[in-house]
């Protein structure tokens, strides 16, 4: 899902400007993805991330039961009734784990989609306009950049207090920044461009401008950007809910999952072990996707045989 | 040398003051204000929450309140637990040793993986070990620390009992406090391994492609000579950018690991204030934790201008 955006948002294409026609498109999503496949590593990317937009698309479908059901099998291991075991209050493990997969790409997808938004624009803005826009937005972003990530999260989880919401408003406030960072280096270096300058010649509108030029020359950056911060947002959310102070019970998160795991650990490692596998395969899954992204859509690594 | 460092501290002002707005906002973000949040449903007398208000300073327009807490800031004061009526700063001292121990022991762990690892890896490349140091950097990069903590914690304490888990072992002596150190910084060391040993090996296969490699060994110096004298020494600047930049995720890092072994520092004094809406500790140590961090980030600048002649001349 995720990936099949991408390409299909790609008019006219990355830093080429050969075939803008309409029908290439496609034809260049499926080049895209053919690219991504050929790549061994791409490849287990993709398949990881699909499983788990099908895992949580599909939870209420596909989870043997309730993940707020409780039984009396407290701290089942694997296999009889709980296929992957159950925890301290006798809850199966694969439907708390199906659910909070359902919990953490929906809060990653959320905020890294609100986060691009606004880092794009704000990056476009200071960009292509400059002058007192980039003097504000540049320094500001700077400054976020300096907070370490996970410390900025937690300041904005400490005033609002623990909840999805904040949690959501938290995260929103710390992918901003990278993705106003990124777009702001290409705005700068695409608006130097002949094309933009003729373009600008015959009396294109700046809004036009962004739209037909800077926009799509972004795009690739913006892609790989949105990928990996998926990756770090299912990590911090991971995190947060670990401390307590990301989404709160009963509803099922990866990272509160693994808090009270650990408590019972003693007495069962299964509730400790699962989210974390969970944790772990989702974020490499996204990461690789990520990584791969970056060499196909960078014109300039293609050539090289990477791996 | 000396105009860019003084250029470099100067940048830094901006940056600080930034983080003090930040942190200044904080307490304004909380729904209602801290008076309300702390008194909850409990009091309901308005005369003792407008003495509370006037007491903490809160019925002054913002600008005033926030030039007041700069200027005590300034002079260090960092303000007072609600809870236990403690200077915040004395707290904070009391605990950074602990985080900057924890810090600098997972920094060393991380080094000692990452850049022999990370040689190797470059020297031999597309070997067995290249392969699987990459897999394991990888993972290493998608592994939350918290469950690598409580993995370690399962394995070294739990099954093996050979290594403590809770705490510092305060009062058992230097050796003895050494055990508890070896859990956290692995946990904490592992996860930065990753990241700077695939930094330590692009870097070092872009330098064996440069020409200077190819005259150190053209000229018949031996193997050894050129990683040493050549390679390696060109290759650690882009390593110890990335050990910077690292600093942060180490002390994000801190925050959670100390969580999850209980360890007596900065990052569980946060939660805890964060746990009982104790607003001026968290207000402090987030303040502490972000200013050291820039300060770190600045040393690392100039120590990176320091190893590359070609930064000194002002650029």
């Amino acid at each position: 899902m995720v990936t099949e955006a991408v390409p299909g948002r790609r008019p006219g294409g990355g830093k080429q400007q050969d075939d803008a026609s309409p029908k290439s498109v496609g034809r260049r999503g499926v080049h895209l993805l053919r690219l991504l496949t050929r790549d061994k590593v791409g490849l287990v990317g993709l398949v990881i991330v699909v499983l788990m937009i099908a895992a949580a698309a599909l939870a209420p479908l596909i989870a043997p039961y309730d993940p707020t059901a409780m039984s009396d099998q407290r701290l089942a291991p694997p296999g009889g009734d709980f296929p992957l075991g159950a925890d301290e209050a006798g809850r199966d493990l694969l439907s708390r784990a199906l659910y909070g997969a359902r919990t953490s790409l929906t809060v990653s997808l959320i905020v890294v989609t609100c986060a691009g938004f606004f880092g794009v624009l704000l990056g476009l803005l200071a960009g292509f306009y400059r002058g007192v826009l980039d003097a504000i937005i540049t320094p500001a972003t700077d400054i976020m950049f300096s907070f370490p990530t996970l410390l900025l999260a937690l300041a904005v989880v400490a005033a609002r207090g623990p909840g999805t919401e904040n949690l959501v408003l938290a995260l929103v406030i710390v992918f901003i920044p990278s993705f106003a960072r990124i777009v702001r280096g290409t705005a700068m270096s695409v608006r130097r461009e002949p094309y933009v300058e003729s373009g600008q010649a015959v009396g294109l509108s700046n809004t036009r401008l962004i739209l037909k030029y800077i926009l799509p020359n972004s795009v690739a950056p913006i892609a790989v950007q949105f990928t990996t911060s998926i990756a770090y947002a299912i990590l911090i959310e991971a995190s947060l809910g670990y401390l307590g102070l990301g989404v709160q019970p009963p509803q099922p998160s990866w990272g509160s999952m693994l808090s009270n795991g650990k408590s019972f650990m003693e007495l069962s490692i299964w509730p400790s072990v699962v989210p974390g596998v969970c944790i772990m395969i989702a974020v490499l899954g996204f990461n690789l996707l990520g990584d791969t992204l970056r060499d196909v859509l960078d014109p300039r690594l293609r050539g090289r045989s990477s791996r | 040398m000396l105009r860019i460092t003084l250029i470099r501290l100067v940048s830094v002002i901006p940056v600080l003051l930034g983080i003090s707005v930040i942190s200044f906002l904080v307490i304004r973000m909380i729904p209602g204000d801290v008076i309300s949040s702390i008194m909850g449903q409990d009091f309901g007398d308005p005369a003792i929450e407008a003495e509370m208000r006037r007491y903490f300073g809160l019925d002054m327009p913002v600008y005033e309140q926030f030039l007041r807490w700069l200027g005590a800031l300034l002079q260090g004061d960092l303000g007072t637990s609600m809870r236990t009526g403690q200077p915040v700063l004395e707290e904070i001292m009391q605990r950074f040793p602990s985080t900057l121990l924890l810090a600098v022991s997972a920094l060393l762990v991380s080094i000692l993986i990452s850049i022999p690892l990370g040689v190797l890896s470059a020297t031999k490349r597309n070997g067995l070990l290249d392969a699987s140091t990459r897999v394991a950097s990888l993972i290493g990069l998608s592994l939350p620390n918290f469950w690598l903590g409580i993995l370690l914690v399962y394995i070294f304490s739990v099954s093996l009992g050979w290594l403590p888990s809770q705490g510092a072992g305060e009062g058992e002596g230097f050796l003895g406090s050494l055990k508890y150190l070896i859990l956290p910084s692995v946990t904490l060391g592992a996860s930065l391994a990753a990241i700077s040993m695939r930094m330590t090996r692009s870097s070092m296969l872009e330098v064996l492609n440069q020409d200077y490699v190819r005259t150190a060994r053209a000229k018949g110096l031996g193997e050894r000579g050129v990683m040493v004298r050549h390679a390696l020494r060109n290759s650690l600047i882009p390593v110890v950018t990335v050990l910077g930049i690292q600093a942060g995720a180490l002390l994000g890092g801190t925050v959670i690991v100390e969580q999850v072994f209980a360890w007596p520092g900065l990052g569980t004094m946060v939660i805890r204030g964060i746990s009982q809406r104790d607003y001026p500790v968290v207000q402090g140590t987030l303040l502490f934790l972000a200013f050291f961090y820039v300060v770190v980030n600045l040393l690392v600048d100039l120590l990176y201008t320091y190893l590359d002649p070609r930064l000194r001349s002002g650029h």
